[in-house]
């Protein structure tokens, strides 16, 4: 079973990744809409990489309002 | 015509394939335009399912075959002529655009939709008409119509319900979430899976192999197997038209346009 903190950490270093985003200037309460620099169709991206990576479902409504990768983490967590 | 150059799409056929492929700046919204040009492709289908065999509907836009319906046009038009009188002009583009997914459901050709990125409302409606749904990884499948106090209004329920479970279409329309391309492969929506950015290199993959079948074969059993539900689609742009003179849609479309949400494309 993976900890809160493992998941944040996989999500910081798959954001990075993904948008290109040196992972040290990331952290767990950072807005992530902000930091990644990132709209609307491009946070559909990561919604799908997250949920790729962890293999579980996400429905929008769950994370919409969600902007730290803290809380997103959450989520996940209580979907896995 | 064998090929055509368009401000929202094109097409080429090419080894017996037509590639039909959208180019809307920002995600192939589809609105008057786009509408035209698709009845333009229609009528050269006469023409060309004569000389092909497969048809492949992609998208050349980044992020992904198509956001929907044109919803800052419907908006603006409707406000112009005023809700209340706005339904005759919203039931003519529902007409036409049924007209042009009948032909294409019906096309002996095989069909596939080929798709990345979002492939929401209109853009879903318009993959549905196709026999074979391909899907790049990244892809998402979503009807947010609900959002707008509406239901899709271009054939996707009565064609999902064709093909699907009435359970997975309730689950989609009736929380308005958006799966994925995993999620849309295990509930049978999606034939095939790409990796990203290969979904049109795997289309052409199976256009090919399909050349080696007799087209007038194909052509019957795809008629055997795929009856267009014309009953339900008549049925649908009744209820759509009904909606639309309700004050919730005018609301619904205002926020969206207004929308400085992150997620505005989503319930």
């Amino acid at each position: 079973m993976k900890t809160t903190e493992q998941i944040i950490d996989e999500i910081l270093t798959l954001a990075s990744t993904h948008f290109n985003v040196d992972r040290a200037t990331l952290s767990p309460d950072d807005d992530f809409f902000k930091k990644l620099g990132i709209d609307s169709l491009q946070a559909l991206g990561l919604l799908t990489r997250l949920e790729n990576h962890f293999s579980v479902e996400l429905p929008d409504y769950e994370v919409q309002g969600v902007s730290d990768f803290r809380t997103l983490a959450e989520r996940i967590e209580s979907r896995l | 015509m064998q090929t055509y150059k368009g401000d929202t799409l094109s097409w080429e056929l090419k080894d017996g394939c037509i590639e039909l492929a959208l180019h809307r700046e920002p995600a192939n919204e589809i609105g008057t335009r786009t509408l035209e040009e698709l009845e333009f492709f229609v009528d050269a289908h006469e023409t060309l399912k004569h000389e092909a065999h497969a048809l492949i509907i992609y998208s050349q836009m980044k992020h992904g075959f198509s956001a929907g319906a044109d919803l800052r046009d419907l908006y603006t038009q409707a406000k112009e002529l005023g809700f209340e009188n706005a339904e005759p002009r919203v039931r003519d583009f529902l007409n036409r655009i049924h007209v042009v997914a009948n032909v294409i459901d019906a096309s002996p050709l095989t069909t596939i939709a080929a798709v990345h990125g979002v492939c929401f409302g209109g853009g879903f409606e318009l993959a549905l008409v196709c026999d074979l749904i391909f899907a790049d990884k990244m892809a998402r499948f979503c009807f947010p119509e609900l959002r707008l106090g509406l239901i899709p209004g271009f054939g996707g329920i009565p064609r999902l319900k064709r093909d699907l479970g009435n359970a997975v279409v309730r689950d989609l329309l009736l929380t308005g979430r958006s799966i994925n391309a995993t999620k849309a492969q295990a509930v049978g929506l999606v034939s095939q899976l790409a990796a990203e950015g290969e979904v049109l290199k795997v289309a052409r993959f199976t256009a090919s192999q399909l050349k080696k079948f007799d087209r007038a074969t194909s052509a019957v059993a795809k008629q055997f197997l795929k009856p267009i539900p014309h009953a339900e689609l008549r049925q649908e742009i009744d209820i759509f038209c009904d909606l639309f003179t309700k004050p919730a849609v005018e609301a619904g479309l205002r926020k969206f346009v207004e929308s400085t949400d992150a997620l505005p494309y989503l319930p």
